[in-house]
């Protein structure tokens, strides 16, 4: 079959990494969900044009680094109080798009209360809350969201209700709030969840810009280090026991 | 004579070789490398260059944003 080569230039190009990405190297695992949610945000400011008027949240966890690698304005919350600090940041600045970035040890655990109620206020902010299921940076403990029978490295028999409750499906119970106007539930393992999720992520800060209320975006991801296993074994995993407990799509709006 | 082809450039220092685009890839074109790169890695490389459309399902799940999707319809097709 003959072949011809393809000419590398701007006309010719499809997909390449997002301007609003700095140059920095990732420092997370090989694999690891953060790396694709961190690229679609910084997709979804730069087709907004937004990336100077963004302002981010970065929580207590792995993605604690994302100033290194989205290329806006970042304020570093204490463990769990993203949801707080961000309302104040929007309501000082109603002109900027606000949003937090928290992973599940830090949203559904240490900072239930400043989430539940910056929900209930319906502040005009995104919450992008990164569901792994453990804690990954501190080592592989058991996190709120952790599943049933699941093993980590504070439950090596596999989580017990009777002992440590239920997987917490945080998503669900907020879409029960009057100020949630959006809630969804996406992953990020395969290019068709990638787009999907890029579009529910633009639908959210265009519904703050609107000030239509909070919008919430659970991302159900992997943390192939955590769940010791390769990422591609990992994504297979989440498929299989993430998905029953924690359903993709909308829950609200 | 294939109407469209693709090309992918691999930034090989930033690829952690994950393997996700090698699932990811419908015609099966990517592969790890024999080789590592300076970290020790396996980065990913396009074994079958001939098979690529350009489809760029590779690059959009690449967590470190290491792949560019190029594509042009062939000029004597």
């Amino acid at each position: 079959m003959a072949q011809f080569e393809v000419e590398i230039k701007p006309e010719n190009l499809v997909y390449g990494k997002s301007p609003v990405l700095t140059d920095a190297p990732m420092h997370f695992c090989p694999g690891c969900s953060h790396g694709t949610i961190h690229k679609i945000i910084a997709e979804a400011i730069d087709e907004l044009g937004l990336q100077e008027r963004a302002i981010g949240l970065s929580p207590v966890g792995c993605s604690v680094l994302a100033y290194n690698y989205i290329d806006i304005d970042w304020v570093q919350a204490a463990h769990g109080r993203a949801a707080a600090a961000a309302s104040a940041m929007k309501r000082l600045n109603p002109d900027r798009l606000v949003f937090t970035y928290q992973g599940d040890g830090d949203l559904a655990a240490i900072g239930t209360g400043e989430t539940i109620h910056a929900c209930n206020r319906g502040e005009n902010i995104t919450i992008i809350y990164v569901n792994n299921a453990i804690y990954g940076m501190t080592g592989g403990q058991m996190a709120p969201t952790t599943l049933v029978g699941m093993k980590t490295m504070t439950t090596p028999d596999g989580r017990d209700p009777k002992l440590h409750g239920y997987p917490f499906v945080v998503s669900d119970m907020l879409a029960h709030l009057p100020g949630v106007c959006y809630v969804t539930r996406q992953s990020v393992h395969t290019a068709a969840n990638v787009r999907r999720a890029k579009k529910a992520i633009r639908k959210a800060f265009e519904n703050s810009m609107e000030g239509k209320g909070l919008s919430f975006v659970e991302m159900v991801a992997t943390c192939n280090s955590g769940w010791k296993m390769s990422p591609t074994a990992a994504n297979q995993w989440m498929e299989e026991n993430m998905f029953p407990v924690y359903p993709l799509g909308d829950i609200k709006g | 004579m294939a109407k469209i082809q693709g090309t992918l450039v691999i930034d090989r220092e930033r690829c952690k070789g994950c393997g996700v685009c090698v699932v990811a890839c419908p015609v099966k074109v990517i592969a790890l490398a024999d080789d590592v790169n300076s970290m020790g890695y396996h980065y990913c490389m396009m074994a079958e260059p001939d098979k690529c459309v350009g489809c760029a399902s590779c690059a959009i799940v690449c967590p470190d944003s290491c792949i560019t999707v190029y594509r042009q319809k062939n000029p004597n097709a």
